[in-house]
């Protein structure tokens, strides 16, 4: 199964990512750069988190003009699995392939901690093995993470079971919690919270398992897909 | 921003004229404090620098340690202590980067950030807790926007730095010996200027930090670009896996002055620089302008004429600005012209050796006055003064400043933030503890004891890891060397650290000397500080749960040595007395013990005894754990004192550690084999934290309440002005 790593500049999460793709899971990771061409042959698309462009304007808001995003968006249109982790979230959602925006923390700070999320949606490919309401411990890194909608959008996702996602906290004042939704048609999730910072027990002073079940979902969608 | 008269008539017969005006900003820039190291130079010379582990290269910022199966670390400290405190935002933002790009100049990946910050009284003080606020901001905004972890550091708050700022910055990389990058240079390698544009800030940055902060000189604060840093690393990397790169340097304090001629005299050759191909960022620069600006995110890097091409097109990559700038000679020169005119033309040698000097040392009056002060009575509630002193601002939790940097980025953070020391783990399979330690309140009572006191508390957070220290970088930072006195203070630092280092055989590897650092009020109290890198072959020892019954010894003999404590400072506002000494017989013997302890698997969680002393020490152990904890104080191993002074006394060389019950025989058998002075001085249980004498409970507060006020006490301090 052959994954892409997207790389812009200024993405400073790629690495983590890729080595979770290849060593631990054991699958044929490959980096794009944002101005490379993506290849028909790719199973699933990783945007991974950092700062690119340094966050300027807005955090995503140039990397959403990247030409590698057309073809992310043509993967999006067939229903091939894309996960945007953090500034990958944020890219996904300036690119507009994410409804909703992410707005400046309140605290007015960078946040690093961890925390713990909610499953609300398991028929993505990155949650299809979770249990509904299940826990994931994992930890969150950003200053610009909080997801807002308006009511009308927040009540679209909800109808459309698009929030996958939910922080059991209040953690930075994310309208309904949301820590992570999807696409309506489920193939394009947006996540803060950084699960490859989670798979290795190691590093991962609670429970790994939960974050794992993110990327063996991933593996059984695009198994069952072939 | 001048020679001194006896400098320029050395210059004049050195090269055998009158040097021009763009000669003498060039070496005004390089034969300043902050660059020549003119008054300490001499001096640094008996740290040890060598051991199995060090690799020396030419040219080198930072230290280089082999950690095994073909790795380096590499490491290095810098503060940026008047930038910040004029500008505290841009100025540690700065510091960040200046200390990321040495680690990079090795041809090694930065993978971690300590800072130690210090600032003056933030309870009274409102521009200490804007200066603080903005220092962290800066050093969260940097260190984040590169995906580099922030691991650790330290917060001091002190009166001594009113008005004033020391922010330092420690990096760690990381990467493989054959690829270390070698620097070497032949007649006909192309030097290029890589990244950022060069600008008029930070113009004299290294004469400013030279001398005392009586203007606030904002011009002279570089300005941060983390995202020109990022693209810089990445670059830089790549071109060195292209070999692409002979040689590198960072530009730092005094700009293109320094790293020309430091590079030309470290590799033994000549370089020819043409100003006019530097790519500015304003046009109408003026050549003295062009070489001491310290515009941030650049590097100075001589490849081979046939790589060029492959070095410019990794830079159209990342989009980053590329100059040709000059050419290496076999003359040893430092030339610099505008297009075909000559500006300057000196031999590399004169200008990166500033003559030294030999400054006088006196001890001062103060240290024998304050040592005989009459010492505080004791206070009646000690379990209030207690409370206290864990929500000061010293003792507080840190989390208010961790939590906003970045700390698992990298994915190597194996224990975390927030304990005694974090831990990374490296590709080999071995781990990485790195811990840096100051105390100024020590210090100025005692720098010799002081420094190594700071010296062995970065060790023993290393140490209660399980792992083993393999080297050491020092940053001495004190006042201006020109008064006796203050310089007298640096001698004894630094030959405590000596002592120290030797004793353990810890190599210095690396460090830095800050001078100059004059507040309104007069120089700060000495500050050296200590990083510490420890190595371990297995999984460290990071946090566990403490379960009921579980036993707490104590490691180390307590006395009656307050002077400098926090107790003393902040509850009495009293500044004297005998700060905690060194017995390095004892402090060795006790280090190994609980070494050979930990990395048995003895030991479920040990933790330095250090600043608040035992009752400080004790209650952090309950409070991270959620636990209670009965301590007997008659258990204590102590010399005779007032009953309160054993709960507050910041004596070294002590550790405590918990263990299961059923280990405890061993425990203390091995000790006792090995004549080590330790006690079994409680058990974990209840919801109470306690100090209890014969059948007196001397202090007692409840868990949560306790942690409540440590754990937020910073933040609301912050938050609330």
């Amino acid at each position: 199964m052959r994954v892409g790593v997207i790389v812009f500049p200024g993405s400073n999460c790629d690495r983590d990512m890729f080595h979770v793709l290849k060593d631990v899971f054991n699958l044929d990771a490959q980096y794009f750069w944002h101005e490379d061409k993506l290849p028909k042959n790719l199973d699933a698309v990783v945007l991974p988190g950092g700062f690119s462009y340094g966050d300027r304007l807005r955090a995503g808001v140039i990397a959403a003009h990247s030409p590698v995003i057309s073809d992310v968006r043509k993967m999006a249109d067939k229903g091939m699995p894309i996960l945007g982790v953090c500034n990958g979230f944020q890219i996904l959602v300036e690119a507009g392939l994410l409804p909703g925006v992410l707005l400046r923390n309140t605290s007015l700070n960078f946040m690093c901690r961890w925390t713990e999320l909610i499953v609300e949606n398991n028929r993505t490919p990155f949650t299809r093995q979770f249990k509904l309401k299940q826990r994931i411990p994992i930890p969150i890194a950003n200053g610009e993470g909080r997801y807002y909608a308006d009511k009308a959008t927040l009540a679209a996702l909800k109808k459309n079971n698009q929030i996958v996602f939910r922080y059991s906290e209040n953690i930075n004042d994310s309208v309904f919690d949301i820590a992570g939704i999807c696409n309506k048609e489920g193939n394009v999730v947006g996540m803060m919270p950084h699960p490859e910072r989670a798979v290795e027990s190691e590093i991962n002073p609670k429970d790994n398992k939960p974050s794992n079940m993110i990327f063996e979902s991933l593996i059984a969608t695009v198994g069952a897909r072939r | 921003m001048s020679l001194q008269p006896q400098e320029l008539e050395y210059l004049t017969k050195k090269i055998g004229r009158t040097p021009n005006p763009t000669e003498m900003h060039i070496v005004a820039a390089e034969w300043s404090e902050h660059c020549s190291y003119k008054s300490s130079k001499k001096h640094l010379k008996i740290l040890p620098t060598s051991g199995p582990r060090v690799i020396h290269e030419k040219g080198y910022d930072s230290g280089v340690l082999d950690v095994g199966d073909g790795y380096v670390v590499t490491v290095h400290i810098e503060s940026h202590n008047h930038p910040s405190a004029v500008e505290p935002y841009g100025g540690a933002a700065t510091g960040v980067g200046g200390v990321i790009r040495d680690i990079l100049s090795a041809g090694t990946r930065p993978i971690a950030i300590l800072d130690g910050l210090r600032f003056g009284d933030i309870e009274k003080d409102s521009h200490a807790r804007w200066l603080f606020k903005n220092a962290v901001s800066g050093i969260a905004d940097y260190g984040n926007c590169l995906g580099i972890p922030t691991i650790g550091g330290e917060v001091e708050f002190d009166r001594c730095y009113t008005n004033y700022a020391l922010v330092d910055v420690a990096s760690v990389g990381f990467g493989r010996k054959d690829r270390l990058i070698k620097n070497h240079a032949d007649p006909g390698d192309v030097v290029v200027l890589m990244g950022g544009s060069t600008g008029r800030d930070g113009i004299g940055g290294a004469q400013f930090a030279s001398d005392s902060l009586e203007t606030e000189d904002r011009s002279a604060v570089q300005i941060p670009d983390p995202f020109i840093e990022k693209l810089i690393i990445e670059a830089t990397l790549e071109a060195r896996n292209e070999g692409c790169i002979k040689a590198i340097k960072d530009l730092g304090g005094g700009g293109l002055s320094c790293a020309v001629s430091e590079t030309a005299d470290a590799l033994g050759i000549g370089i020819s620089l043409d100003v006019s191909q530097v790519h500015l960022r304003e046009a109408d620069m003026n050549p003295s302008e062009i070489m001491t600006s310290e515009s941030q995110e650049r590097m100075l890097v001589i490849t081979d004429k046939k790589k060029l091409a492959r070095l410019q097109q990794i830079c159209k990559k990342f989009r980053i600005a590329c100059s040709v700038v000059g050419t290496v000679s076999d003359d040893k020169l430092m030339r610099i012209t505008d297009k075909k005119s000559v500006l300057a033309s000196m031999p590399a040698e004169v200008v990166a050796n500033a003559p030294l000097l030999d400054r006088p040392a006196k001890k001062p009056a103060y240290i024998d006055e304050l040592r005989r002060k009459k010492e505080p009575a004791p206070k009646k509630d000690l379990s209030k003064t207690l409370l206290r002193l864990l929500a000061s601002p010293n003792i507080a939790s840190k989390m208010w400043v961790y939590g906003q940097y970045d700390h698992e980025v990298g994915i190597r953070t194996v224990v975390k933030p927030g304990v005694d020391s974090s831990v990374l783990r490296l590709d080999n399979g071995k781990y990485l503890a790195v811990k840096i330690d100051g105390n100024p309140k020590h210090c100025y009572l005692d720098p010799r004891q002081g420094a190594m006191g700071c010296f062995e508390e970065a060790c023993r957070n290393v140490v209660c890891t399980g792992a083993s220290p393999i080297g050491m970088v020092d940053h001495l930072q004190f006042g201006n060397p020109e008064n006796p006195e203050v310089f007298w203070t640096f001698l004894e630092s630094l030959q405590g650290i000596t002592d120290f280092s030797k004793y353990y055989n810890i190599p210095c590897v690396g460090g830095k000397v800050s001078l100059y650092n004059e507040t309104p009020q007069g120089p700060i109290k000495p500050t050296p500080l200590i990083g510490v890198l420890g190595l371990a072959d297995k999984k460290p020892l990071g946090p566990q749960k403490i379960g009921k019954g579980d036993v707490l010894l104590l490691v180390g003999n307590t006395r009656d040595e307050l002077g400098g404590s926090e107790y003393y400072e902040y509850v009495f506002d009293f500044v004297g007395g005998k700060c905690p000494q060194i017995d390095l017989a004892e402090s060795k013997k006790n280090m190994d013990a609980v070494l050979n302890l930990i990395q048995n698997g003895q030991i479920k969680v040990a933790h330095d005894c250090s600043k608040g002393g035992l009752a400080v020490a004790v209650s952090e152990l309950a409070m991270t754990g959620g636990i209670g904890c009965s301590v007997n104080l008659g258990a204590v191993p102590q010399e005779e004192m007032e009953g309160d002074r054993v709960l507050f006394s910041e004596s070294h060389s002590r550790y405590l550690l918990v263990a299961d019950k059923s280990t405890a025989d061993a425990i203390t058998g091995y000790l006792k084999s090995k004549n080590i002075k330790f006690g079994l001085i409680g058990a974990f249980g209840g919801d109470s934290v306690e100090f209890v004498r014969g059948k007196k409970t001397v202090a007692k507060l409840r868990v949560d309440k306790a942690h409540d006020k440590w754990f937020n006490s910073l933040r609301d301090l912050v938050s609330h002005g």
